[in-house]
């Protein structure tokens, strides 16, 4: 029996448990978000990524009620929240800078916020007694916050804003201070806890593994717009736009004009000897200018010429070992560079190509995607 | 060696000018008084047997048969407690407005603050005898607006004292205060609000505590020298005041009784030594803190 698959944002029955109604924010004439519409779903773990100064901040600044929209609706739940203050709303933020009570004990960080809702004694306490379980931080209950590591810290903060149970848990860049190793660790102890809290998450980031490990969906955000929101599947093997190509992942560009060649098929004359045939769903005109995406990993990389929809022959320039894959940079005659990869399955002292060494780098009609923009 | 050095050289500094003052001080508390120059003897030219049979603690039991001096005592703490806490009262509103200023400001109003250290002492503590007498700046201004029919006594009360104290010491309570309050990261304000704290809430359970320490500094700052103070109340309190400072000066200066002027400024230290020593911890314990 399959399992029925989390994606609340096809079911046209769903309601949103927060949405951005043609929102803006402006600092003065600065617009730190600009006419942004967005649904986010009950239980999801929603990414926020983009450049720094993107407005991912402001966005949740605004959901926590810190900042007021300018123009627009926020909702929750259902309910407009403009005006009211942080501490009415059922929502929590972890910050970037974890913003804990310095002054406190662990164990009086997690239990601040339940205090605050005149629970008995007892009730805080056992509240508390679950988070340090959850985040496994019994040990350290009694410490001060100067007193315990940046990974313990932050899972204090998590285990903070998480203690009311809010409706929504807004992350900001939680993991930006940690290490590779801890960050990735930690980074499945979110997912979990979001599992077993049900929970939904917002989180931002500006680490696109990241966002792409964690997140039920992503928004790719650029100067206060979102530029694209879907499954990090989709995002990566989908883009809607160059910007989005080039920000998730590693990509080639080919840059040309389309020129339909049966059923939404097209070939693309990027300067680059032959012709290269790539299908989209999306149409495009005769002569109009597009760029074909391509990540490095659907090009191969072989000695002789293959039997592939697209071939073309160039020199290796570079290689970048990357361990467990290499990528190698490939200069064709027009001066083009494309990028290959390929996993190392073998050691690196029996590697097949060295630089300089002529190659022939191919991909399939659908290995692509083709953008307008 | 360098160590030794390095180290030697603050308690070099503690014996040449606190040490050794205070000993001398305290062995003419421990002298009888007499007609002449030095007015007390012995003296170290009497040599050392001399010296040491003829010290005795008859000052000291003297501060205790008179009632002025324990009273001068009380009345020097209370009047410092009280001026420490309008202090406060004045203190900590100002540091707060100037840590929530803009940055740019922040400099400006700091001088603002340290600004009134540049006229001398005394000429400060006298213009406010101007505003304060009888017929002075501030009963003139009150009639003007007609707030007033009679003048307010103000002046040579103890009011005057306190507004004197509070306009002297403010700046030692704005700016320990004000430290602390400016690294206090704002973030944590919007957590405690986030966590279900209203404004007022969030200030009493976050910012107040992490501002405990300038809180303390800024006290003692205050209390220290204002139990001891003489200028002020001399002359803004007029006769109505009593405060150990007046009592000391009257001692060496009017009575010339150097023995029993040095035992009053004897015990003066010892019931400063108190607030000292905790004024050291809480600066040891946030040197601490910060690590
Ligand atoms: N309170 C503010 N006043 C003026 N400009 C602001 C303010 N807060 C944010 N901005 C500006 O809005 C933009 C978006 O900021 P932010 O949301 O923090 O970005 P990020 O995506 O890095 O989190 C930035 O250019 C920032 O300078
Ligand atoms: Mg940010």
């Amino acid at each position: 029996m399959a399992e029925t698959v989390f994606a609340p944002w096809d079911d046209p029955n769903e309601t949103p448990l927060i949405t951005f109604q043609n929102v803006t924010k402006r600092f003065g004439d600065f617009v730190a978000i600009d006419d942004l519409t967005l649904d986010i779903f009950e239980r999801e773990f929603f990414a926020l990524l983009g450049p720094s100064g993107c407005g991912k901040t402001t966005m949740m600044r605004m959901l926590a009620g810190f900042e007021n929209p300018t123009e627009g609706a926020i909702s929750l739940a259902g309910k407009d929240i403009a005006g009211v203050p942080p501490n009415k709303r059922a929502v929590n933020m972890m910050f970037q800078s974890y913003a804990l009570f310095p002054h406190l004990t662990v164990w009086d960080n997690i239990a601040f916020g339940l205090k605050r809702d005149n629970l008995s004694k007892d009730a805080v306490a056992t509240r508390v007694e679950e988070m340090l379980k959850l985040t496994r931080l019994q040990k350290f209950a009694r410490r001060k916050p100067h007193q315990i590591s940046g990974g313990q810290r932050q899972r204090v903060a998590l285990a903070r804003s998480l203690a009311k149970a809010p409706k929504l848990l807004l992350l900001d860049e939680p993991l930006g201070a940690l290490d590779k190793k801890l960050r990735q660790d930690t980074q499945f102890e979110l997912m979990d806890i979001q599992e077993k809290t049900g929970t939904t998450f917002v989180i931002v980031t500006h680490d696109q593994e990241e966002a792409m490990t964690v997140a039920s969906r992503v928004a790719v955000m650029d100067e206060g717009r979102i530029i694209q929101v879907a499954t990090p599947e989709r995002i990566y093997e989908g883009p809607n736009s160059v910007y989005v190509a080039d920000f998730i992942g590693d990509v080639n560009i080919l840059s040309g004009t389309a020129k339909p060649f049966g059923r939404e098929m097209y070939q693309v004359d990027w300067g680059g000897g032959t012709l290269a045939t790539a299908a989209s769903a999306k149409p495009f005109s005769d002569g109009q200018s597009c760029h074909l995406a391509i990540r490095p990993e659907k090009i191969s990389i072989t000695a002789d010429r293959p039997e592939a929809d697209n071939a073309v022959q160039g020199k290796v320039l570079d290689i970048a070992y990357l361990g467990n894959l290499s990528t190698y940079y490939v200069e064709l005659p027009t001066g083009q560079t494309i990028k290959a990869q390929t996993a190392n399955t073998r050691r690196i002292s029996r590697r097949t190509f060295t630089w300089e060494d002529p190659v022939w780098v191919s991909w399939t009609a659908t290995a692509g995607v083709l953008l307008d923009s | 060696m360098r160590r030794a050095l390095l180290i030697s050289v603050p308690y070099f500094w503690l014996l040449v000018l606190f040490l050794v003052p205070f000993a001398m001080v305290f062995k003419i508390s421990l002298s009888d008084s007499v007609l002449a120059i030095p007015p007390y003897a012995p003296t170290m030219k009497e040599g050392i047997w001399a010296l040491l049979t003829q010290l005795d603690f008859e000052n000291f039991t003297f501060l205790t048969t008179d009632d002025l001096y324990w009273k001068a005592y009380l009345s020097s703490v209370r009047i410092a407690a009280i001026s420490t806490v309008l202090t406060l009262a004045v203190g900590y509103p100002v540091a707060y407005a100037m840590a929530r200023a803009p940055e740019e400001w922040r400099a400006t109003l700091m001088m603002l603050v340290i600004l009134p250290f540049w006229t001398s002492f005394l000429i400060r503590v006298y213009a406010w005898i101007g505003i304060l007498s009888t017929e002075g700046f501030l009963n003139q201004f009150l009639f003007g607006i007609g707030l007033i029919s009679e003048p307010l006594t103000i002046l040579n009360t103890p009011t005057a004292v306190y507004i004197g104290i509070v306009y002297t010491y403010v700046p030692f309570m704005i700016l320990p205060i004000y430290a602390a309050l400016e690294r206090l990261d704002g973030s944590l304000i919007e957590a405690a609000e986030d966590l279900g704290c209203s404004r007022l809430q969030a200030f009493w359970l976050v910012t107040i505590p992490l501002s405990k320490n300038g809180i303390i500094a800024g006290c003692f700052l205050v209390f220290i020298p204002a139990l001891g103070e003489f200028v002020i109340p001399s002359l803004l309190g007029g006769s109505s005041t009593l405060m150990i400072g007046k009592v000391l000066f009257e001692e060496f200066f009017s009575n010339r009784d150097w023995p029993v002027a040095s035992a009053v400024a004897v015990i003066l230290l010892l019931i400063l030594i108190v607030p000292i020593i905790l004024f050291q911890r809480n600066e040891q314990k946030q040197a601490e803190a910060d690590q």
